[in-house]
């Protein structure tokens, strides 16, 4: 189990934490490793905030609801407050320090707090802050091979907006160099 | 030629296989959470001569199901659980016209409207009651979005091969959740075994036949069940599907099926881990139940584990014949368990097994 990246991804319904977990998701696919990847279909999203958990592993993938994320990433308060309390000794937490607060250190718990908001709008970049952050997170774990990752961005954007992939690759570069 | 694997939701992966299987027609209404199953139809089925129809209500599409089938063609209908009850009577008149057709449930929390959170708590109603008479239908209960595809493709085969509706038991989790499928080959419908049957018009060159559950003769009614059960018969004799997983040594044996059996999997080996000689059987058909993996495991106990109160342990039960205490371990309403808790119960049993 220990080899197993089990992420929580969680925000405001629109800001796009399903589809960054679906670039991880295809990162996983296109290194042929197992993967699930669940979102939250329930009253949360009508309500504002959206989650799924995505699964990499080596392994079958036994249940693939995260209860104890050893990665979170954080884009808005309400999903800080439910789920940092619940990482994994170890665990990874990426948050946007423009949209969440009171972030705090916990022992054996890496954090990273990035004003993802605002490093993408002054990127022109409005709207992938989930992609920064996306960035981050894959800096932190590297979860999958360079390439890879971008290779996971031309997989999950539809080709109706093929315009966007670029974009997107931008946005995952500032999120490691942040 | 080896198909790539793709990254697809278990709904979807669903639907891309029925239409594989040669499905080319699909009756449904909205509900969550099976919704995405729909949608991809409403995408696909135009693009390959099919029809898409969203039908004014259940009872309404099930019965499109059996015009559909009473023609010949392969066709299907999915729901979720609330959904599925508004169907049962046109089941039950597909089960006494002897016609095939696959029945897709991605359950939900209940009863009533209960929850849209995944439930299994729909087993009793596929294995027992899917609407009035004396009738049983082949339930599938796929457990990752692969078997999700590569079940509903074979419940076509089956439905055609003994004239029967099928049932492919999935939850909300499994239609929800993405993972990697390898798709089954694409069938041509005009290539599938002709169905003498079929009420597709005789041009006066044979007889004609009839499809129909009306017998107002009771000796007529009752040969037509007796032919029936013996069909049946064959399906429990040749279809019982199930899957073992480290059950050769186990003491305490685990029986889940679809997403339960996945949290079990993690349980076990944790469990394994711990020095607990943990097993799994998990039945891949609901009905026929795989009667004799429960015969021949040599458990110390058994450890039923749903997301219901407590629906499948009566088959264990069953199966077991008193060689082993079947215990049991159940959320319900929407919630599902996890490893954690399920490994709590595994050492309890095996604690008690003493040595």
């Amino acid at each position: 189990m220990s080899k197993e990246l089990q992420i929580v991804l969680a925000g405001f319904g629109g800001q796009g934490v399903l589809f960054a977990g679906k670039v991880i998701a295809n990162a996983g696919l296109i290194e042929g490793r197992e993967l699930s990847w669940l979102p939250s279909y329930g009253p949360e999203m009508r309500g504002g905030t959206a989650n799924c958990s995505v699964t990499l592993s080596d392994d079958p993938i036994g249940s693939p609801l995260v209860t104890t994320p050893n990665a979170l990433v954080a884009m808005n308060q309400p999903s800080y407050d439910k789920f940092a309390g619940q990482v994994a000794e170890g665990a990874v937490v990426v948050a946007d320090s423009d949209l969440v607060s009171g972030i705090e250190d916990a022992p054996g718990v890496r954090v990273s707090a990035i004003p993802a908001t605002k490093l993408s709008q002054e990127a022109g970049l409005d709207g992938l802050s989930n992609i920064v952050l996306l960035g981050k997170l894959w800096d932190m774990t590297r979860f999958c091979g360079r390439e890879t990752l971008d290779a996971a961005i031309d997989k999950s954007v539809p080709p109706s907006k093929e315009w966007l992939k670029e974009k997107n690759k931008q946005a995952l570069q500032i999120g490691i160099d942040a | 030629m080896m198909s790539e694997k793709v990254l697809m939701k278990g709904n979807e992966a669903m639907a891309e296989a029925a239409m594989r299987a040669g499905c080319r027609f699909f009756f449904g209404y909205p509900i969550t959470p099976q919704t995405e199953l729909a949608a991809y139809m409403s995408r696909q089925m135009p693009k390959r001569d099919g029809v898409y129809l969203q039908a004014e209500s259940e009872v309404a599409a099930i019965n499109m199901v059996y015009g559909a089938a009473a023609a010949g063609a392969r066709a299907m209908t999915s729901s979720s659980s609330p959904g599925i009850s508004l169907k049962t009577e046109g089941i039950s008149y597909m089960a006494g016209a002897d016609l095939p057709g696959v029945i897709i449930n991605v359950q939900r929390g209940g009863p009533g409207l209960g929850s849209i959170q995944p439930s299994q708590s729909d087993y009793f109603q596929a294995t027992r009651a899917m609407g009035h008479g004396d009738f049983y239908m082949p339930v599938y209960a796929p457990s990752t979005v692969q078997e999700m595809a590569d079940l509903s493709y074979l419940a076509f085969d089956v439905a055609d091969k003994y004239r029967t509706p099928v049932v492919v038991l999935a939850d909300g989790m499994l239609g929800q959740m993405m993972e990697p499928v390898v798709l089954p080959e694409p069938v041509d419908p005009a290539s599938l075994p002709a169905k003498p049957w079929a009420t597709v018009g005789h041009e006066g060159k044979r007889e004609h036949v009839v499809v129909n559950s009306l017998f107002l003769d009771s000796e007529d009614n009752e040969r037509q069940n007796v032919a029936r059960f013996e069909r049946y018969e064959q399906i429990r004799r040749d279809e019982q599907r199930v899957e073992c997983y480290r059950t050769e040594d186990a003491d305490v044996v685990i029986v889940a099926f679809g997403a339960c059996a996945r949290i079990a999997r993690s349980a076990v080996n944790a469990a394994r881990e711990q020095g607990i000689r943990a097993g799994l059987i998990r039945p891949i058909t609901l009905w026929p139940y795989p009667v004799s993996a429960i015969r021949e495991c040599a458990a110390k106990v058994f450890l039923v584990v749903e997301m219901n109160m407590g629906q499948m342990i009566e088959d264990v039960r069953l199966a077991a014949e008193g060689s082993a205490p079947v215990e049991f371990y159940g959320r319900c309403g929407g919630v599902i368990p996890t490893p954690d808790e399920v490994l709590e119960q595994i050492r309890a049993l095996d604690e008690g097994l003493g040595d």
